[in-house]
C-alpha cells in the first residue's frame, strides 16, 4: 500500500486526538461553542457536496435536513431521554429517509426545478412544526441537558468531540465516494444525465444514493443543535441561512475535491463566527453571499482550484527553467 | 364553523388577491418561463422594489407613482443584471446550471441583509387614500387597498401580455424562447432581445413591488414566502405562459384564503410551496405548457 492511502486516515486520527487533547486541556469554553459551528457546517458542506458538487443538483434544501435533524433530537429527548449517540443515529435514519424522497424527485425535476422543490420541502417542513405543539409550535421548546457523560467535564466539549467524529464520517464517506465508482457516475450524471444513463451507468441508483447519503448526513448534524443551544425553534432550525452556507462553502472551497468543502467550511465558519461576534449576525449572511457570488464569478474552481492551478503554474515555470 | 358566506368571502378575497400574486410572478415568467434563467432572487427584486416605494414614499409620493417613476430604474438595473449573467455564465456555457444558481442565490441573501442593514428589521407600510379603508357590497368588506392592487394587478398583466403577443419586440421575446438558434439565422440578436425581456421583466417587478407594500406591511425577509408563491404561479402557468400566470394566480390565491380560513394563517406559507411541489411532481410542464 502507498503511504499516501493511510495518509488520509492518520491525518484524521491526529485531528480526532487533537479535538479530544483541547477538550482535556482548554478551559475557556467560548472556543468550544465556536469551534462546534465551524465543525458543524463541516458536516454540512461535505454532505451538500455529495449531491451538489459531485452529481450536479443544487440543493437547496439543506436547512429542512438540519432542521428535521435538531427536531427528531428533540422529540427523542422528550418522549424517552436516550442519549446523545442515539439522538444522531436516529437523525441519520430519519435524514436518510426524506433524502430517499427527495431523491425521487430527481426523476422528474432537474436544475432549478430541483432546487425549488427542496426549498418547498424546506418551508413546508418547518410550517408543519410550527403547528405542531408537542415540539413546541413557533414559539419553540426548552431542553433540559441530562448530566455530564464521563469522561467530559462538560456538555460542550462532548457535543464538541461528538461533530468532530461526525465530521470524520463525512468526509470519509465523501472521500470514498469520489474515488470509487460512486463518484465516477456521479460524476457522470452532472456532466450528461442521458449520455450516462445510455452508457450503463445507474443514474437513479446513484442520484438515490447519494441524495440518502447526503440527507443523513446533514440530518445527522442538526441533531446536536438541541442539547448545543439547549433550545429549538423552527426559525432558526429551518432558517434558509443553512442552505446557502451550506452551498456557499463547498463553491469557495471547490467542489470537485473532498477537501474542498472542508477548506470552505473551515475558512467561511471560522470568518462567519469572527463576524458575527466582532459586529453582527446579519452581516455574517452578507460575507456569504458577497463570497458565494465572487467565487461563482471569478473562481469557478474554488480555492482547490486556484490553488491547483497555481501549482501548474510554478511546475511549468521550474520546468522551462531546467530545459 | 365554515359556512357557505365564509367561502363567498373567502374566494372573493382570494380572486383579488390571486390577481395580485399573478401580478408579482409575471416578472418571473418572463425571466425564468420564457428566457429560462434561473432567477430565483425575483421575489427579493420585488421586496427591492417595495422599499424603494417606501421611500419615495416618505417624500409625499402616492404608491402607485412611485412604483411607476420606479419602473424604468428597475428596467435598467435588469438590463445590467442580464449582462452579467450572460457575459459570466451563458457565455462560458460550461455548468451554467449550477453557478448561476447558485449566483443567484447569493444575490437573494445580498439584497436581504442590504435591506435589513439600511431599513432594520422592522415592517415597513406605506400611506396613501386608498389604504385603510374599505368598500362595503351587500355585507361584504372588501378593503380599498386590495381593489386598488387588483386594479392595477390586472392592468399590469393584461398589459404585459398584450405586449409580448402584439408588438414586434414582443413577438420577437417569445420567439427567442421558442427557437434562439432561428433568431439569431434571421440577423437578429438574441442576446439584446433576451436583454430587453429581463429589463421588462424587471421593471413590471418595480411596481408589482409598490403592489406589495400597498397590500400590506413588508419586512426584508419577506421575499422567502414569495419564493414559493411566484414560483407556484409560475410552474402552474406552465412555463413562459402569460395568459396561464392570470389563472394560476387565481387559483393559488383562492386555494390560500381557503386554507387561512379553515386552519388559519399559520398554515398560510405551506399552500404554496406545497401546491408547487404537487405541481412539480406530477405535472411539471404546468397547466397551459406546451
Amino acid at each position: 500500500m502507498k503511504p499516501q492511502r493511510y495518509g488520509f486516515w492518520v491525518g484524521a486520527a491526529a485531528v480526532l486526538g487533537l479535538a479530544a487533547l483541547a477538550a482535556a486541556t482548554i478551559r475557556n469554553e467560548y472556543y468550544f461553542f465556536a469551534a462546534y459551528v465551524v465543525v458543524q457546517f463541516v458536516v454540512l458542506a461535505t454532505a451538500w457536496n455529495i449531491l451538489g458538487g459531485y452529481a450536479g443538483y443544487v440543493n437547496f434544501g439543506t436547512s429542512a435536513f438540519f432542521g428535521v435533524g435538531a427536531y427528531i433530537a428533540v422529540m427523542m429527548i422528550k418522549a424517552t431521554g436516550l442519549p446523545l449517540g442515539l439522538q444522531i443515529l436516529a437523525a441519520a435514519a430519519v435524514g436518510g429517509a426524506l433524502g430517499f424522497g427527495v431523491g425521487l424527485l430527481t426523476l422528474r425535476l432537474r436544475g432549478i426545478f430541483f432546487s425549488i422543490a427542496t426549498v418547498a420541502i424546506t418551508i413546508i417542513l418547518e410550517t408543519a412544526v410550527i403547528n405542531w405543539r408537542y415540539v413546541g409550535g413557533a414559539t419553540g421548546i426548552q431542553i433540559l441537558r441530562p448530566p455530564v457523560t464521563e469522561p467530559f467535564e462538560s456538555y460542550i466539549k462532548m457535543l464538541f468531540v461528538a461533530v468532530v467524529l461526525l465530521a470524520i464520517v463525512a468526509v470519509a464517506i465523501a472521500r470514498y465516494i469520489e474515488t470509487s465508482w460512486l463518484g465516477r457516475g456521479l460524476r457522470a450524471i452532472r456532466d450528461n444525465e442521458e449520455a450516462a444513463e445510455c452508457s450503463g451507468v445507474p443514474t437513479l441508483k446513484l442520484k438515490l444514493l447519494a441524495c440518502t447519503i447526503s440527507g443523513a448526513l446533514m440530518s445527522a448534524a442538526g441533531a446536536p443543535l438541541a442539547m448545543y443551544q439547549s433550545f429549538v425553534e423552527p426559525a432558526s432550525a429551518f432558517n434558509l441561512t443553512y442552505s446557502v452556507s451550506a452551498l456557499a462553502m463547498p463553491i469557495i472551497g471547490g467542489t470537485a475535491h473532498w477537501l474542498g468543502p472542508v477548506i470552505g467550511a473551515v475558512l467561511l465558519g471560522t470568518v462567519q463566527q469572527v463576524v458575527t461576534v466582532t459586529v453582527s449576525s446579519e452581516l455574517n449572511v452578507l460575507v456569504v453571499g458577497v463570497l458565494l457570488v465572487l467565487f461563482v464569478v471569478a473562481a469557478p474552481e474554488g480555492i482547490v482550484g486556484l490553488a491547483r492551478k497555481l501549482r501548474l503554474r510554478l511546475r511549468s515555470r521550474s520546468g522551462a527553467g531546467n530545459s | 364553523m365554515f359556512s357557505l358566506d365564509l367561502l363567498r368571502d373567502a374566494v372573493v378575497f382570494g380572486l383579488l388577491v390571486g390577481c395580485f400574486y399573478a401580478a408579482v410572478s409575471i416578472g418571473l415568467s418572463v425571466a425564468f418561463g420564457l428566457l429560462d434563467v434561473p432567477h430565483i432572487a425575483h421575489p427579493a427584486f420585488l421586496v427591492l422594489g417595495s422599499y424603494c416605494t417606501y421611500l419615495l414614499c416618505q417624500y409625499g409620493w402616492d404608491p402607485i407613482l412611485a412604483g411607476i417613476a420606479l419602473m424604468p430604474v428597475f428596467m435598467l438595473l435588469g438590463m445590467a443584471v442580464y449582462r452579467f449573467y450572460y457575459v459570466t455564465f451563458e457565455k462560458r456555457g460550461t455548468e451554467a446550471g449550477v453557478r448561476g444558481l447558485a449566483f443567484f442565490f447569493g444575490v437573494v441573501f445580498i439584497i436581504e441583509v442590504g435591506l435589513v442593514l439600511v431599513f432594520g428589521v422592522d415592517q415597513r407600510l406605506v400611506e396613501a387614500d386608498y389604504i385603510g379603508k374599505s368598500l362595503t357590497i351587500g355585507d361584504m368588506r372588501l378593503p380599498l387597498r386590495l381593489i386598488v392592487a387588483f386594479g392595477v394587478a390586472l392592468v399590469l398583466t393584461v398589459g404585459l401580455t398584450l405586449y409580448l403577443s402584439k408588438t414586434f419586440t414582443g413577438r420577437a421575446i417569445k420567439a427567442v424562447a421558442q427557437d434562439e438558434a432561428a433568431l439569431r439565422l434571421m440577423g437578429a440578436n438574441p442576446v439584446r432581445i433576451k436583454q430587453w425581456a429581463f429589463g421588462i421583466a424587471t421593471a413590471v417587478t418595480a411596481l408589482a413591488g409598490a403592489l406589495l407594500i400597498i397590500v400590506g406591511p413588508v419586512e426584508p425577509t419577506m421575499d422567502r414566502v414569495y419564493i414559493g408563491r411566484t414560483f407556484c404561479v409560475v410552474v402552474l402557468a406552465g412555463l413562459g405562459s402569460m395568459s396561464g400566470t392570470l389563472v394560476a394566480g387565481l387559483i393559488l390565491g383562492v386555494s390560500e384564503t381557503i386554507v387561512l380560513t379553515l386552519l388559519g394563517a399559520s398554515w398560510a406559507p405551506a399552500v404554496s410551496f406545497g401546491l408547487l411541489l404537487v405541481m412539480l411532481g406530477i405535472r411539471p410542464q404546468g397547466l397551459f405548457g406546451r
